[in-house]
């Protein structure tokens, strides 16, 4: 066995920099992502939560830092290292990115054909075990505009683990879900983590809900990790930033003005700049 | 001082990022041409749904010259030569200009489009993450489908203008021009090198259309104002770009 392969750790990100222009994202985050476990991101809009799920999958490249998978830099992989190292990767957008000119069968077979070579009654019995674990078998035939925005994410669900991918990435699966897609797409993603012997990273700003089925939790905010543990010390922490976050409070050290150049006084003419 | 500059870096970047891009292309056409079932996939929604357009465009274009060629041929007695001229215009420039410029209308805006939307809607960004290549899977399919669907179409624009929907129907059946003299003529004067010029055309400018469409779909901002300004730039650019080059094709055929 590697010294990869017994790490307990999956994906380690160390002293990762990223930043859009002059707007910095990430000023220096460590994570570690527990082999087997559900780890949940949590932070305010804008944080850069899915941008950290995009740099761990090799799509945006960081200006600093390093981010290994299962032991491996994955900006050091050629394109087409990077593209087998995807293979043990799921990403599911938040939107679903479903391919709107098939079905979700189709769909949902899209990454086998690509990758298997399997022949294709394998990967029909492939696909419809994958449709019927989300609930979706009986969809099989619709296109991504005959069905709903949460049947849309379980169809991109069963796709991320068509290939049985060591790692399964989740960006906001509970954006604007009814309560019903809501505790499914919950239910389904603990159920499919323990069952699969799967990671799983799930970027949220739905704090209750991730925390109720995460193993463990990073605070993300202002470019830093702000605290992580456990849920239970997620809750009990005395960071302001969290509790800022926890507690929905509009203003904290999460400003609710967006910074100004000049001062609000100024602007407006009363004093003179 | 800075702006003209700024526009010069700006073209120049463009153009070199348009490059790369082509090369990329390229070098998935030999991934892409085993996969012949994605090409017949895209031969139709590039070809085979522009086929109304260029039937009708090419019916109209072929009646309208057989009667301007009618009246300015009478006046010097040799309306019998309406064939010739039909057939030189159309062979020679309106065939492959005009289909170019039609099917940057029509496949052009529809290829940039969808591969914006596309993008715009993460489902770029999702395949690269399933390990599959965008370029090899959406892209390469697409400008192989186009540069196949082009000549063909500029020769079904073609006969549809020479022939009875077009200036035959206008020139023989309607004006009264000899049906004998009409065919014999244009059997005389067209020659095998008028063909191949016209197909030349016609590949050159499906290639720059295909090119230019894919190009701004795939790097089409992700939103809809930037969907909006690729279709809208394919149009325009792919426009210019066909008369640019008929002009230098026309100048090197000329030539030689």
């Amino acid at each position: 066995m590697t010294s990869a392969a017994t790490d307990d750790v999956l994906v380690r990100v160390r002293g990762l920099r990223f930043a859009f222009g002059s707007r910095r994202i990430y000023d220096g985050v460590d994570l570690d992502i527990a082999r087997g476990k559900l780890t949940a991101i949590l932070g305010p809009s804008g944080t850069g939560k899915t941008t950290l799920l995009r740099l761990i999958g090799g799509q945006w490249r960081p200006q600093a830092g390093t981010i290994e998978f299962d032991g491996t830099d994955v900006h050091k992989l050629p394109r087409r290292g990077l593209f087998e190292l995807r293979k043990r990767m799921g990403l599911l957008f938040q939107q679903g990115a479903l391919l709107t000119d098939l079905t979700v069968f189709d769909n949902v077979a899209f990454p086998l054909r690509e990758h298997s070579g399997l022949p294709e009654r394998l990967i029909r019995d492939i696909v419809l075990m994958k449709l019927e674990a989300v609930g979706l078998r009986g969809a099989a035939s619709l296109y991504p505009e005959q069905i709903s925005g949460g049947m849309a994410r379980r169809v991109a669900l069963a796709r991320a683990i068509a290939l049985e991918p060591q790692l399964v990435m989740y960006d906001e699966p509970f954006t604007g879900q009814d309560p019903i897609s809501l505790g499914v797409l919950m239910r389904l993603i603990h159920t499919l983590n323990q069952t699969l012997g799967l990671t799983s990273i799930v970027v949220s700003h739905d704090v209750a809900e991730v925390l109720s089925i995460a193993d463990y939790a990073y605070v993300v905010s202002g470019g830093k990790v702000q605290d992580h543990g456990t849920p239970e010390a997620i809750r009990a922490s005395r960071s302001p930033w969290v509790q800022q976050f926890l507690q929905g409070a509009p203003d904290g050290p999460v400003p609710f003005h967006y910074p100004a150049a000049r001062s609000y006084a100024e602007e407006l003419g009363a004093v003179a700049p | 001082m800075n702006a003209p500059l700024q526009i010069v870096s700006g073209f120049l970047r463009r153009l070199g990022e348009a490059t790369l891009f082509f090369f990329a292309i390229l070098a998935a056409l030999p991934a892409a041409l085993l996969r012949p079932r994605l090409i017949v996939q895209q031969l139709y929604m590039i070809g085979v749904l522009s086929l109304v357009i260029i039937v009708i465009s090419g019916s109209f274009i072929g009646m309208v010259l057989a009667l301007q060629g009618y009246r300015t041929l009478t006046n010097f007695g040799a309306a019998g030569s309406l064939g010739v001229l039909v057939v030189f215009s159309v062979v020679r420039e309106l065939g492959p200009v005009v289909t170019a410029l039609l099917f940057a209308g029509r496949a052009g805006s529809a290829l940039a489009a969808e591969i914006g939307l596309m993008k715009a809607t993460d489902q770029l960004a999702g395949m690269e993450m399933m390990a599959v290549d965008p370029i090899r899977r959406v892209v390469a399919p697409r400008f192989l489908a186009g540069f196949f669907a082009m000549p063909l179409l500029a020769a079904i624009f073609s006969l549809m203008a020479i022939g009875y929907g077009g200036a035959h129907l206008m020139g023989v059946i309607v004006l009264g021009v000899d049906d004998g003299a009409y065919w014999s003529q244009i059997h005389q004067s067209l020659h095998p090198h008028d063909v191949v010029e016209s197909l030349i055309k016609s590949l050159v400018f499906g290639t720059a259309v295909n090119w230019i469409a894919v190009y701004q779909g795939y790097h089409a901002a992700p939103t809809s104002e930037g969907v909006s300004r690729a279709t809208t730039s394919t149009v325009v650019v792919s426009s210019l770009a066909i008369l640019a080059l008929d002009f230098v094709l026309t100048a090197f055929m000329f030539r030689s």
